[in-house]
């Protein structure tokens, strides 16, 4: 369960305002984030995981406040709780995809690294179809290919939370459906909460609820 | 740390081109001090050693370096030289024994040393395959000649012309390679050793040709009476010499006036070297006698000077070299300002991202230092090549 409540958030040096009185997401949730960019769709997702945090208001996250952990306590928190898709992928060039999927587990004490996390990464990347990637470096694969290894890393933790920015982005339709199912059941298997922030309103279909930015700012 | 230093691992790999360029920079810089210091340290110790245990030399005036140089590294020719009658007399004395040593040619860049069998036993010399020189014409040769001219026993090696401009004046000499000395690891091992006549025998004071005594020949002999036959240039001149034509070789003249680069001295005791000494420096005998130990100290303080500023260069080029490096971390880290954003929003602490870094640098500074270390091992294989090249 996600709680935002009285949450006020600008950059430094920037005219961006993000205002939220309440925003709620329950457990076991498939939620879609909508709206024009720049309304703070990202910046949301970025609240939740710890990334940012407000200069005003609470982000409670499965009774946890997110706002009030110091900076590593998030870094933990994130590691644990939160598996991120993020719009530009966050693949180091230098790393091979395996090596790309497991490096949370490289980072920070707070995953410990086992050998045999690559047979899971492994399993992962051929229901993605990038099995045959796993040792080709970040420049070799597509833009599609790398948001499919950006995927799989977050979720290769398990975590309770998926928080996806643009997942499907630079998808062709049939991986599009393929990589949203995948999304799907995963929440539904392991009992998740889902928020995708999108573009693609064909996609909509799926979710439990629709947040609509634009409505959010009008109320 | 396992982790970090695994992603460090995996960064150098990628930028295998630019860490290759960065470990041998480094790798050079922290080599040269210290390969500059070995190498003279060891060429020094390799000609003290020399010098040390050569107790005299003996030659005409002119520069003492020279004349040591050349009877002990048969390098530097001698413009003056002294004859076979000064080494008899010298052994007259009976201070001690006299080595005559004739270095003045060469065959394929490597000196010609003539000399007699006394010089193998003064510097302890053994022969590793083949025999010693037993005729005019044979030569053993260095273990270093021998490798560098993939030639051993029963090869052959011509003497080459003194200069361009002597032709005429000195023939070659096809020498037959009899034997290869056992490495020794001082300048014997570069050198083409002869009995002294053979080198007579380059220098075109020996010479053997066809018989003229039954020779009617008005193109070859141009003048014949009771005592002499005077022959032209349509004589044939032996090039090398072996069994068949041995015995028409001859020398011309007086050998005891036949000219040596220099020659060593043993004198028997201290005494003998001190009176020896004197009749020199009385002017008793018109030539130089100087204990090479002195001359070798006095040419290595000359690069002992040179050594300083050495010194003075690597520590400046040191530290300028340090400055770049510590440049070239903070624009790396500059230029990583993306891939160490990514590192923490997906959960790495600063100190973490740190410790990453540090171990690449360590990875390449521990390169760079084994990278000098084989260097440093093999800069003993070129301290003949640096003190040919740049002390004597």
């Amino acid at each position: 369960m996600i709680n935002l409540s009285n949450i006020y958030f600008h950059y430094p040096d920037s005219d961006f305002r993000l205002e939220i009185d309440e925003l709620h997401f329950s457990s076991r949730s498939k939620n879609a984030v909508i709206g024009p960019s720049g309304f703070g769709k990202t910046t949301l997702l970025n609240l939740i995981s710890g990334i940012s945090i407000p200069q005003k208001g609470s982000v409670n996250v499965n009774e946890v406040s997110v706002d009030t952990l110091s900076d590593a306590e998030r870094r933990t928190f994130r590691l644990k709780n939160i598996g991120f898709v993020f719009q530009d992928f966050k693949l180091l060039e230098y790393l091979k995809v395996i090596d790309n999927i497991l490096i949370p587990f490289r980072i920070n004490k707070a995953l410990v690294y086992k050998p045999e996390l690559k047979e899971k990464a492994g399993h992962i990347a051929s229901l993605l179809n990038i099995d045959d990637k796993l040792f080709k470096f970040p420049n070799k694969l597509s833009q599609g290919e790398r948001q499919r290894v950006a995927i799989c890393r977050a979720l290769l933790n398990d975590p309770p939370i998926i928080l996806a920015d643009e997942p499907t982005g630079n998808l062709d339709p049939e991986n599009k459906q393929k990589i949203m199912r995948m999304l799907f059941d995963y929440v539904d298997e392991k009992d998740s909460l889902l928020i995708t922030v999108t573009h693609d309103h064909e996609l909509l279909q799926g979710f439990h609820r629709i947040v609509d930015f634009q409505e959010l700012y009008k109320k | 740390m396992r982790q970090s230093f695994y992603l460090a691992y995996r960064y150098i790999s990628y930028h295998s081109i630019r860490s290759l360029v960065l470990i041998v920079s480094i790798g050079l810089i922290v080599y040269l001090p210290v390969g500059l210091k070995k190498l003279i340290s060891e060429s020094e110790a390799q000609m003290l050693r020399r010098a040390r245990s050569t107790p005299l030399v003996v030659g005409a005036k002119g520069s003492p370096t020279d004349l040591v140089i050349n009877a002990l590294y048969f390098q530097q020719e001698q413009k003056d030289h002294i004859t076979m009658e000064v080494v008899e007399t010298v052994n007259d004395t009976g201070f001690g024994d006299a080595i005559p040593i004739s270095s003045m040619f060469s065959a394929r860049n490597f000196p010609i040393v003539g000399t007699d069998p006394g010089y193998f036993q003064f510097r302890k010399l053994s022969i590793e395959s083949g025999r010693w020189m037993s005729f005019v014409g044979e030569c053993v040769i260095g273990s270093a000649v021998a490798a560098n001219l993939n030639i051993g026993e029963g090869d052959s090696l011509v003497s080459s012309p003194e200069n361009f401009f002597d032709l005429a004046g000195v023939y070659p000499l096809k020498m037959l390679v009899v034997g290869v000395l056992n490495q020794s690891d001082s300048p014997d091992d570069r050198a083409v050793f002869v009995d002294i006549k053979t080198n007579w025998v380059i220098m075109g004071l020996g010479h053997g040709h066809e018989d003229l005594a039954e020779n009617y020949d008005p193109a070859i002999v141009l003048e014949r009476d009771s005592n002499i036959v005077k022959a032209g240039a349509k004589l044939y001149m032996y090039n090398a010499i072996n069994g068949d034509n041995l015995d028409r070789f001859h020398f011309h003249g007086d050998i005891k006036s036949y000219p040596l680069s220099s020659m060593i001295f043993i004198p028997k005791d201290h005494k003998s070297e001190t009176i020896f000494r004197g009749r020199f420096e009385s002017g008793v005998f018109p030539q130089q006698a100087v204990v090479p130990e002195e001359v070798v100290n006095h040419l290595l303080q000359g690069i002992f000077r040179i050594k300083q500023v050495f010194n003075t260069v690597f520590v400046l080029v040191g530290l300028a070299t340090a400055l770049i490096l510590a440049l070239i971390v903070a624009l790396s880290v500059r230029l990583r300002k993306n891939e160490i954003y990514t590192m923490f929003t997906i959960g790495s602490s600063q100190l973490k991202v740190f410790e990453i870094i540090a171990f690449e640098l360590i990875i390449l500074a521990a390169s760079s230092v084994v990278f000098a270390s084989l260097l440093y091992s093999i800069t003993g294989l070129f301290v003949d090549d640096f003190i040919h090249n740049f002390i004597i």
